[in-house]
């Protein structure tokens, strides 16, 4: 794993996300609760709609275009919806968030 | 037989011979001594003789043929002046006698303020039929006045009785609230306004200098030099125990007579009971611990084993339509918490007291429908952890996880007079005789009760009333949940969030019991809309709740660029903005549209560069058109009387003055206003959910049209004389739409639910429209401003990448 620093936690609004730019496309960093946050692939399995500018709630986020809900977990869409975006591995360390790049990489190889 | 003398006949005594006559009626030969020339009646019960409701007969508990019954001597009207303890013997200012055993039940006597001409005649205390009497023929001089003096429990009875009569009544209490001992000030607020609405004048931190008159009392004149006329005085201050015939007799005393839990004074055989005794340092005022002493000392003196124990007491006012209650200890401590629920538009007024997890203090006004609950948990010390956050709601609301908040149960938990239609002023119980008599939908007890007929807001709980009548042969209309995290409707929500004055999300979350833990993107965007809508000084517009149009002030598209479209006031523009636009249409790679609004947009800008063009604009003296809002989109007018040879009215200076009036306000779904100059209509006035054509005589307004998914005119609400009127009425529309409507209901779709009919009433009050109107004003006064220089200025960073790891990884 390479954990790379992108950011301080309170640069993502509580319930809100932010953008992180890599070779292999848009990452959305979401932050659920205070202290938990978690990463995923920015673009919607329906329509490529940007994760990032949905409405977050619970571990959970809704697509702004058609309303798609994911679980950010698992990447997996809710409900009636089939499909699923990727996930990666975030974490908080002393206030910074810190995502594994290897992980992005990977998928970007794959 | 053992020969019992007892002294009073009051409310204790008179309890005490119960008991003896139920459980032995053989052991004793009574004999009663009563200073008031009657037996024993429900004192407490004086001040609806007072005020009328009821007649002395009514409130006697023992009348002659009880005590005859019962073979006891009655000695009324008759005097006790001494007690030989030696000789065993009670002195009667008509005799003598003898005594096995003694109960002594003086009861107090009224405080009277020793203040100059205290003694004038007129000037009554309120503690019997006579004062009773005096006060009743006194109110029976038209016109006539009335002064009491005190503002406790007595006083308060004594001036609503009084007023009742048809008095002109004045309460002076000395201290800054009403009911000091038992009201906190809060309650003692609103216990003052509903007194004053009652036409009763209260006057408090009055200090009563002294009572003249010439023969009888005239007036009373206060410190400050205030004079009062007055025909009858009642000085309700406080009482003072009855006692001397015990201190006289020699028997130990505190402030009154001292009596052990058997109810034994120091002499064995003899008894006390009442506002006389003292136990424990305590003194007596309220009838319920009295009740507990007349059975301990029934028992006492037929040898059976029983003790008196303090116990918490609670306080009702017994003033017809002021629902008051308090219990327990309500001053405030440092391991003290409190639990308060307020309601201004109802007057609702609680406080609980928690100390340690356990209820020691309550206080309600206006709804004392729980209080027996609460009171059951201060007496038992029950442990209220568990139930902490919805105590307040009452026992209904008990009972864990979502079912604490069901609506049903709150429902079927209210009172037969709780009012269900506000508007209409129909109240539970109305609504279920209906229900009883044959209404089994909404429509039915619509048009039977006229419950919801108006504005409608009160439908559901009217449904819930039905659904809890007729249990499950009641059908809902399916007006559903808002989302999957709550079993409650828009309505309710919103009703709630008012009632109970929710100001935050997580209070509505918890409050209401939502089922997930922040919500979703359908309810979350719409509470935070009514949050905004109803408490615009104490909410935080959340960004985190809102579609992301709203969140970044541009429109989305497809693609994941945004439309960025400027304000141009009724349609309006001029070269320099039109440069600037073209500019920034230029420099940002931007695809232009013409609009249907009179605006140009802005096409396929990236997230990144929005703050950048934003600023653009700002520079040229432009402000965001909330092309992507729930709020005032545009105002669409015609050149009107300043070009155009058929204009009747200035419509372009009309539809500037209110968009610059309204921009900026956020409605539970877009509004477009259009103003046209003629009835020819080139603004397409007719079709938006405000729209005003201009004519000679003045302005038609209409509201409620559409030309979306559904294509509707507008309805007529009024035609006014004056563009003042015009902006007035339009404002107050606006406003009634965003504090009533359900979030994402356009303004047609509002109407066709409440009715053109209620609107129109409502509207056609000039201090309703006023009060909208300012309100309107209020909500403005946070909300009107430019979000794109503010997010230039304060949130620029959100709109760039958090990192952008692309260089890293092509090195």
């Amino acid at each position: 794993m390479s954990w790379t620093d992108i950011g301080a936690l309170t640069d993502i609004p509580l319930r809100g996300a932010r953008i992180v730019k890599t070779p292999a496309g848009c990452i959305a960093v979401f932050r659920t609760d205070e202290a938990e946050v978690f990463a995923t692939s920015n673009k919607c399995a329906h329509k490529g709609g940007p994760l990032a500018e949905g409405i977050v709630h619970g571990k959970q986020v809704t697509c702004p275009l058609h309303n798609w809900v994911y679980s950010l977990e698992t990447g997996e869409a809710q409900g009636a919806d089939e499909g699923s975006i990727a996930t990666y591995p975030v974490k908080i360390e002393d206030g910074r968030l810190l995502l594994d790049t290897d992980a992005v990489a990977a998928r970007n190889a794959a | 037989m053992q020969k019992l003398v007892v002294i009073g006949a009051g409310m204790a005594s008179g309890r005490v011979l119960e008991h003896l006559f139920d459980t032995a009626p053989e052991a004793f030969d009574v004999t009663l001594f009563n200073a008031e020339p009657r037996g024993n009646y429900n004192r407490i019960m004086l001040s609806p003789v007072l005020s009328g409701e009821k007649t002395f007969e009514e409130i006697v508990t023992h009348d002659d043929a009880w005590y005859a019954d019962n073979k006891v001597t009655t000695r009324f009207g008759e005097k006790v002046t001494k007690i030989d303890r030696d000789r065993k013997v009670v002195v009667g200012e008509n005799g003598e006698v003898a005594y096995d055993k003694l109960i002594i039940g003086t009861g107090s006597a009224p405080f009277i303020i020793p203040m100059p001409g205290h003694d004038l005649p007129g000037v009554v205390a309120y503690r019997d039929l006579e004062d009773t009497n005096a006060m009743i023929d006194a109110s029976a001089k038209p016109g006539g006045k009335a002064v009491v003096i005190g503002g406790g429990l007595l006083g308060l009875e004594a001036a609503a009785g009084l007023r009742l009569r048809g008095m002109d009544v004045t309460v002076l209490h000395i201290m800054g609230h009403l009911m000091e001992r038992q009201l906190d000030e809060a309650a003692g607020y609103l216990l003052k306004q509903d007194l004053e609405k009652r036409g009763i004048n209260v006057m408090l931190k009055a200090q009563t200098k002294c009572i003249e008159g010439d023969g009888k009392v005239e007036r009373v004149l206060l410190e400050d030099g205030t004079v009062l006329e007055a025909d009858i005085v009642c000085m309700a201050v406080g009482i003072r125990p009855a006692a001397a015939l015990g201190q006289d007799a020699g028997l130990e005393m505190g402030r009154a007579i001292k009596v052990d839990a058997q109810m034994r004074t120091s002499d064995p055989d003899i008894l006390a009971v009442g506002e006389c005794v003292e136990f424990e340092g305590n003194l007596f005022g309220l009838v319920a611990p009295l009740y507990d002493q007349a059975k301990v000392l029934a028992k006492t003196l037929l040898g059976e084993d029983d003790a008196f124990k303090m116990r918490e007491l609670s306080t009702k006012l017994k003033v017809t339509g002021c629902d008051l209650f308090s219990a327990g200890d309500f001053a405030e401590g440092d391991a003290r918490e409190d639990i308060v629920f307020r309601d201004p538009k109802r007057g609702v007024y609680k406080r609980l007291v928690i100390e340690d997890d356990k209820l020691v203090g309550a206080v309600m006004y206006g709804d004392t429908a729980d209080s027996n609950w609460f009171f059951g948990l201060i007496k038992d010390g029950s442990d209220i952890s568990e139930m902490r956050d919805t105590i307040i709601f009452g026992p209904a609301f008990q009972g864990g996880g979502a079912a604490a908040a069901d609506p049903l149960a709150a429902v079927a938990a209210l009172p037969a007079d709780a009012e269900i239609c506000g508007c209409n002023g129909v109240c539970k119980g109305t609504i279920v005789t209906a229900i009883e008599g044959g209404a089994t939908t909404l429509d039915d007890v619509k048009a039977i009760t006229k419950a919801s007929a108006s504005c409608g807001t009160c439908t559901g709980l009217v449904e819930q009333v039905l659904a809890v009548t007729l249990g499950d042969s009641f059908e809902a209309k399916a007006e559903k949940p808002i989302c999957k995290c709550t079993d409650l409707t828009h309505e309710d929500v919103r009703r709630l969030i008012k009632s109970q004055e929710l100001k935050s999300q997580p209070a509505v979350w918890q409050q209401l019991a939502w089922k997930t833990p922040n919500g979703c993107h359908v309810c979350r965007p719409a509470i935070n809309y009514y949050l905004l809508a109803d408490w615009p000084l104490d909410y935080q517009d959340d960004l985190q709740s809102r579609f992301v149009n709203e969140r970044n002030h541009a429109n989305i598209q497809k693609d994941g660029t945004y439309s960025v479209m400027p304000r141009m006031w009724g349609g309006m523009t001029d070269p320099d903005e039109l440069i600037a636009i073209a500019q920034a249409a230029k420099k940002f790679d931007a695809v232009v549209k013409v609009t249907g609004g009179q605006r140009i947009d802005l096409l396929g800008i990236k997230k990144e560069d929005l703050p950048a063009i934003w600023s653009d604009l700002n520079d040229a003296g432009m402000v965001s058109g909330h092309a992507y809002t729930k709020g005032l989109r545009t105002v669409k007018t015609c050149v009107g009387s300043d070009w155009c040879r058929f204009g009747t009215q200035d419509s372009t200076g009309l539809g500037i003055k209110l968009e610059k009036r309204l921009w900026g306000s956020w409605t539970p779904h877009k509004v477009k206003l259009g103003v046209s100059g003629c009835p020819r209509n080139c603004a397409e006035a007719t079709c938006k959910d405000v729209g005003v054509i201009c004519v000679d005589s003045g302005y038609q307004i209409g509201v409620a049209g559409a030309a979306g998914m559904d294509v509707k005119e507008t309805e007529r609400l009024i035609d006014v004389a004056t563009e003042e009127e015009a902006i007035e009425w339009t404002v107050a529309f606006v406003q009634l739409y965003r504090e009533n409507a359900k979030y994402l209901d356009r303004a047609y779709k509002w109407v066709a639910k409440v009715g053109l009919d209620w609107v129109k009433e409502t509207l056609d009050d000039p201090a309703t429209r006023a009060a909208l109107i300012e309100r309107f004003d209020i909500s403005q006064s946070v909300y009107q401003h430019d979000p794109w220089a503010e997010h230039v200025e304060n949130r620029k960073a959100q709109y760039a990448p958090l990192a952008d790891l692309t260089t890293e990884a092509a090195e």
